[in-house]
This record gives C-alpha cells, structure tokens and sequence, in this order.
C-alpha cells in the first residue's frame, strides 16, 4: 500500500509529539509526507495537485493536533477545496472509493476525558463523526483513529513509545499485516496495537 | 628612475610574480614561499634581474605590512582586543622577555658584548607578522586558538619594537657610525626634543589619530562616499593609511602600529567593508612585493662563505624561538595540535629585524660583523617559515588525533550572518527587519552614505559598499552565509552581481529583486530560482481592494488575485525561455492572458472548476447527495 500522510500542525516549532512522530515515519519506504500548512500558509489549497496526490496512493493519513474537538482550519479548508462534488463523490465523483483514511491526532486532554462520562462529553471517534461521514460519503475505509492523548504531560519515554507504535502501525497497514476486523473493535488503533499486528 | 627602467623593474617583479606564485600555490606550498622563491630567482644571486635595490625596495614593500595591519586593526573592534588583553600582554610578553633572555645568553656565551647581546636578543624574539598572518589566514587558521595565540604574540611584538627603538641608543657602546649619517637619519620631528617632550608628543599623536579616527574621518568618509565615485573612496582609504603612515614615522613610531590603531578606531564604523576590500588588493601586491624583496636580499655570497656559521645560526635560533614558544603554549594550554602550529608558525625572525639590525649599527651597537650575517640568517629563517608550515601540516598534523577546526572558535572577528542583504532602501529594509524581527542576522550593505548613516543612527547595523565587488562580499561573510538577498535599485548591477555570486560563491542561494517582466526573464536566464517582482505583490493587493471597492466579497477578490499571481508566476517562468523569438513570444503572451481571464471567469461562473466546486452551491443538484455540512447547504 502506498501512503499519502498529509500533516497538518501550524506550530510545528512548538509541538513535541507531533514533530517526534513525523519523524519516525517520514523517510518509511512507501510513504509520501506532504505537510498541508507548509504548502499553503495562505490557505489557497491547490486542488489539482492534491487530486493528483490522493489518486497516486491507497491509504491516505491525515496527522494533525485536534483544536477545540476538531480538526485545525486548514484540514477543513483542504476538505472543502479537495473533495468535491464531480471527483470525490456525487455524479462522476468516486475517484477515492477502495482507499482507506486513518486520523492521527495528538490531544491535550486524557483519554478519561473524551469518554461519555469524562469532561470532554464525547469520545475522540464521535467528534471524529463529520469527518468520518465525508470519508464514507467518498467511499473510503475510515480505520479508528490512531491517537496520542495527554500531549502536554506526556514523558519522553512515552513520546518514543508513541512514535515506534506509529512507525508501526503505518508499517503494518503498508505491508497488509494490520488485522482490520479486529480494529474496528478498537476505540483507538492504537489501544492494542499488539493485537492487531500479525507476523 | 627612468620611465623605462621602472617598467622594466616592474615587469620583472610582477613577471616573476605572476609565474611563480601560482606555481607554488599549486604546488600547495602556499603564495608567500612562491614570493621568496621568485625574489630569489630574480635576484643577485639568480638570474640577476635585479641587483642592489633590493634593500630599497624592501624599504618601500614594508609598506604592505603597513597596510596588512591596518587591514589587522579593522578586523578587530576594541572589544575583541580587549578581550585578548590577557594572552597579548602574557603570552606576547613572556615570548619577547624569554626569548631575549635566551638568545642573549647565547651570544654571551659566544663572547659578545653584554649591550650587543641584548640588542640581538631583543631583536630576534620578534616574528614575522606579514608571514605567519598571511599564511594563516591563507589556510584559514585565524580563528583557531593557536591562531589566536599567534595573532595576540604578534601583536604584542609589534608594539614592544617602539620601546626597542627607543632603548637601543642606551646600548651604544661606541659612538653612532658619524655625524653625517646620524643626520641623515634625523629625520623626524621630535629628534631635538627633550625626553618628557618626546613623550608627550607621541602621546599627542596616539590621541589625536584615534580621536580623528573617531571624529574627523568618519564625516570624510561619509561626505566622500557621498560623491559616488568608487575611486575617490579608494584614494582615500589609501590616502588615510598613508597620512598616518607618515605622521608615525615622523615622531619616531612604527607605522604599521600607528595604522592598526587607526584599523581598530576605524573597526566599528560603517565603511568598514569597504575600507577593507579598497586596501586588500594594495596589501596582497605591496605585500609579495615585500616578500620578493626579502628573497631577492639573502645573501648567498655570505651563506656560500660560512655555510656552517649560517646554517648553525638558523637552527639553533629557530630551536630556541621554538623551545620558548613550545613551552608558553604549553603553559597557556594550547593543545598539541595548536601548540605546534603556534610555535613552528613563530619561530622564525621578523621583517622588525632588519629595521632594528640596520637601527643598531647606525647608533654603534652592533658591528656590520655581527649584523650582516644576522640579516641573512633572518631572510633565510623567513623562508623556511611556510616549509615549517606545510611540514606540521603534512607531515606531523595527521598524526596526532582530533584537529581543531577552523571555524570553531568562538572569539570570531568578522561577522559571520546567515544572511546578506545587498541594498537596503525601500525593499531590502523590509526583508532585513523581518529577518532582525526573527532573530536572523543579516549583514547589510548599501552604496547610498546618507541611508546608510540614517540607519545608523536609529541602530541598524549597515555597511557602506558596493556589493558588486567580490572583495567586498567576501568581507561581509559571503563564504559562511547561506543566502544573498539582492534589493539594488539598479537591475544592470542586481544581474552582474547575480553572475558574479555564480562564479566566486556558488553556495550562496540568490533572492532577487526584480523591476519589472523583463527584469525577471534575465534573472530566469542568469539562473535565479527565487525571483521577485518588486511591485507585482503591491499591484495585486490594489487589484484586490479595487474588486472589494466594488462590491465583491474579500475571499472572492483574495483567491482571484491567488490564482493571478499562481498563474502570473509560471507564465513568466514558461516564457522567460522563448522570450527572443518575438512573434513565439507575442503568441505565448497573448494566449496566457486569455487563459488567465478564462480561468477567473469560470471561478466566477462556472459549475466544475476543480478548486472551487466545493464552494458552489450549483454544484449540488440532488440534494440527496449533497453532503450536511457543506456551507451551502443551510443557504438553500
């Protein structure tokens, strides 16, 4: 599988985890790294050359910090300005049907607080839901996301945790060794990696 | 001199340097043993081309020296001196008292007076500054801690030659040689005077070159520059280095001194850059001169006479220079690999050394017997010098583990920017105070003095220069920075210096400023892959608030203006090559605007344009298919 991971942070400069993953994953074998706010600071996403990204390759990553339970401006303006009507879905639309989306997303809060019963009221895949409904709408797989909770206290050993679970599962998706009917159990892809890993 | 005789005389010189320096730079033996050779080649005891001017010329190429330490004392603001204050005043001065103390023993021991031996033994603990300074600098061992040692032992040898001078009449044991050359030599002004009268004048005169320095010359400069004639700048950089040259030299002092000082008065103002870059080429020439000279002045016939005694003397007095030194950079905790450098690259004797040789006989401290020999073993220990060099640095640096590198040191004298900045008016100010505003460095240089000033004054470090000149830049640091912005106001100069930045620093990355399209095209052409439009930016924002000014929405005239300026930009990239076919060209030209106007028409208009659909609520014709959350959908 080739994999398109598309970043999207503003302030790089200030993210520990998020640089930390990207990474460990960037110079993968079979991964394109495209950073969405280092092409377009100006917010004009290119849609022919995203079009043209998104059709080369089978499992498209979409890494970013999630901002007040959402994905950050550029995502949603890329969004909009890519998948449209004509060529993501709708008539003559359906040029991603068959590939698959995955989320990774960096929060601030704990996983106790995106739980029904946690301060934040919703899980991360119920804020994911529009996001996850656009996926569908294209006809893409919308995998559980794989997500790195507490970003603010995290230790360093967690950060390496995190990264070698990534470079992992990335590794796994590309090489079709990732049991997927047993990820769709999962809250988080990366709740169990372990488990859903096969030799 | 004849019109010919000097033509000639300086065909010869520069002949033979011309063909021998490359040679021996090839050669790696580096450009200062290519000078001696060729003085030696050209000289008495060569080819005979030139004969017994030898000791005249040598007189008049000490000027480069002059002009070397001038160059010495630009580099160095008085902060960084003092800061070298603790191994100028100890390593410098334990080297000249020590090393006195020894080779005055030695030639006690050799049955020499006690006077003449202290004159010898003052005069041989001094170096060679023109050799070490430009051989280091040649390999680029400056700013390496013994090249720092060295500079600082240097430095504190050329200001112990004034006390030298001065003490070397008490030594007398006869009387100076005769009336008549002892007038002869009076020649500066304060001869007749008293002693505290000669020291007050020469404090006077240190006082005055620095506040003139601070005050009076700095006004000149400016007002000079002001006439925007490159060569009148020149001249008077040359003029400023000769007037103190010549004041010095009338009260008694070293010349080369008093033009350092200027050099440091001088290291912090804005025409730095191009002081330096006008005086470099007259230091590098006046200097070979120099060393050609000192080449075409050894004596063979004296050296084919005594062989043993020469050879002996060189050796033994290079051993113990280098015992001395070996030991103080010990001392002084220079590593192994830089206590060597600092050492073998100090212990031969100095271009002072024949001043001084030639001062002692004229006052009767020392016999031609004694001097003559002496200044053949000083020439001779000046030519083994780079040999000395290139030795510890073939043949003993390899074997010694890490090497300190060159670009380590922290004390760096020039300013080492990521950036440069060439014209800082109304464009190159905005990039510079981004940069600043970032944290970025950038040394700026501009030709206009009155910009340059006015900056000044609201504390914008800027230089005065012509940044067309490689000299100059490689002064500003054009070797360690990574990227040159071009923001000249003339588009003939933007695209020589882009050439010229090709050529000496291919490193560099260019972003250039452009006037206008055919500006650009050459840029393309000249290779320039960051080119920009200098009103085209501008032009396009007015275009934008003229749409708002009538009545379309802010995004719609933003991303019309996006797509102008993306479309803007290939088309002068496509075109920049087809340019010289006119009626290709008209063709190109007229298709590009009509498929630019297409292209924001159907933004406008149109229902399946890629970017925008999304935007587009004609899109969406089932309403079944037309996705919760899209901006249009609350609107229908």
């Amino acid at each position: 599988m080739r994999i398109l991971l598309l970043f999207a942070h503003p302030a790089l400069e200030k993210s520990r985890v998020n640089r930390r993953l990207i990474r460990e994953v960037q110079g993968l074998p079979g991964v394109t790294f495209h950073d969405l706010y280092e092409a377009y600071p100006d917010f004009e996403v290119d849609a022919r050359q995203e079009q043209a990204l998104l059709t080369a390759h089978d499992l498209i990553v979409m890494q970013h910090p999630l901002y007040w339970y959402t994905v950050p401006p550029l995502v949603n303006q890329w969004k909009i300005s890519v998948l449209t009507y004509g060529w993501a879905y709708g008539e003559g639309g359906g040029a991603l049907r068959g590939k698959t989306w995955l989320s990774a997303i960096t929060t601030g809060g704990s996983d106790a607080a995106y739980q029904r019963d946690g301060l934040n009221r919703f899980t991360i895949r119920e804020l994911l839901a529009p996001l996850e409904q656009a996926v569908h709408l294209c006809g893409m797989d919308f995998l559980p996301p794989f997500v790195v909770h507490n970003t603010l206290r995290i230790t360093p050993a967690e950060i390496e945790g995190a990264a070698s679970d990534y470079r992992l599962a990335l590794e796994a998706l590309r090489d079709g060794r990732l049991d997927r009917e047993a990820a769709r159990a999962e809250p988080r892809l990366n709740s169990h990696l372990d488990r859903l890993l096969s030799r | 001199m004849h019109a010919e005789g000097f033509f000639a005389q300086a065909f010869v010189y520069l002949l033979a340097a011309v063909v021998a320096v490359p040679i021996a730079k090839r050669l790696g033996l580096g450009s200062v043993l290519g000078y001696l050779l060729a003085g030696v080649a050209i000289g008495p005891f060569g080819l005979g081309f030139v004969g017994q001017e030898g000791q005249d010329l040598l007189h008049f190429a000490e000027f480069g020296v002059v002009m070397m330490l001038f160059l010495v004392g630009l580099e160095l603001e008085p902060s960084l001196l003092w800061r070298l204050r603790a191994p100028i005043l100890g390593l410098g001065g334990l080297q000249v008292t020590l090393t006195a103390s020894a080779v005055a023993g030695l030639c006690l021991a050799l049955g020499l007076g006690w006077k003449a031996a202290v004159a010898v033994g003052l005069t041989l603990s001094l170096s060679s500054t023109a050799i070490v300074l430009q051989t280091l600098s040649e390999k680029g061992l400056l700013k390496t801690s013994g090249g720092q040692s060295s500079f600082a032992v240097l430095l504190f040898q050329d200001i112990a030659v004034i006390p030298m001078l001065a003490i070397f009449p008490l030594l007398a044991s006869a009387p100076a040689v005769s009336g008549a050359e002892a007038a002869a030599h009076a020649t500066t002004w304060v001869d007749g005077l008293p002693g505290w009268a000669h020291t007050l004048a020469v404090a006077g005169t240190v006082a005055a070159v620095v506040l003139a320095g601070r005050f009076l010359v700095r006004p000149v400069l400016r007002a000079i520059a002001g006439t925007r004639l490159p060569e009148v700048f020149t001249a008077a950089a040359l003029l400023l280095v000769i007037a103190i040259a010549l004041l010095m030299t009338r009260i008694g002092l070293s010349p080369a001194l008093g033009t350092f000082l200027a050099g440091v008065v001088l290291a912090n103002s804005e025409y730095r850059h191009e002081l330096e870059s006008d005086i470099a080429p007259f230091k590098g020439l006046l200097l070979g001169l120099f060393f050609l000279a000192v080449g075409a002045s050894i004596d063979f016939g004296l050296v084919a006479a005594r062989p043993g005694l020469v050879a002996g003397l060189v050796v033994g007095l290079m051993a113990v220079k280098f015992g001395v030194l070996a030991a103080l950079g010990a001392g002084f905790r220079l590593g192994t690999d830089q206590n060597l450098l600092f050492a073998f690259g100090l212990c031969q004797m100095g271009e002072f050394a024949f001043v001084l040789l030639s001062f002692a006989t004229q006052q009767g401290v020392l016999g031609a017997e004694v001097a003559s020999p002496l200044v053949a073993v000083v020439a001779l220990s000046m030519a083994l010098t780079p040999l000395l060099f290139l030795a510890n640095e073939k043949l003993l640096q390899p074997r010694l583990g890490t090497r300190q590198e060159g670009e380590r040191s922290p004390d760096a004298i020039h300013e080492d920017n990521p950036v440069i900045i060439a014209g800082f008016g109304r464009f190159g100010h905005v990039v510079g105070r981004l940069l600043r505003a970032n944290g970025v460095g950038a040394t700026v240089l501009d030709l206009d003095s009155d910009r340059v000033d006015l900056l000044r004054k609201v504390g914008l470090p800027v230089f005065y220069g012509d940044a067309t000149r490689p000299e100059l830049l490689r002064s500003a640091g054009a070797e360690k920075a990574s990227l040159l912005v071009l923001a000249l106001d003339s588009p003939e100069k933007t695209l020589a210096l882009v050439h010229l930045v090709r050529k000496h620093f291919p490193h560099l990355t260019v972003l250039a400023r452009a006037t206008d399209r055919s500006d650009a095209y050459e840029l393309i052409d000249a290779g320039v892959a960051h080119v920009y439009r200098e009103t085209f930016d501008t032009s396009l924002r007015m275009a934008v608030d003229a749409l708002r000014l009538l009545g379309f929405r802010a995004p719609q005239a933003q991303r019309a203006s996006h797509t102008f300026f993306r479309h803007d930009e290939d088309s002068v990239r496509a075109m920049a090559a087809m340019r010289r076919d006119h009626a290709r060209h008209l063709l190109a030209t007229r298709e590009s605007i009509a498929d630019l106007e297409r292209l924001l028409l159907a933004e406008r208009e149109e229902v399946h344009v890629h970017r925008d659909a999304g935007w587009d609520s004609d899109a969406c014709t089932d309403a079944e298919e037309c996705p919760p959350d899209r901006p249009d959908s609350g609107s229908r």
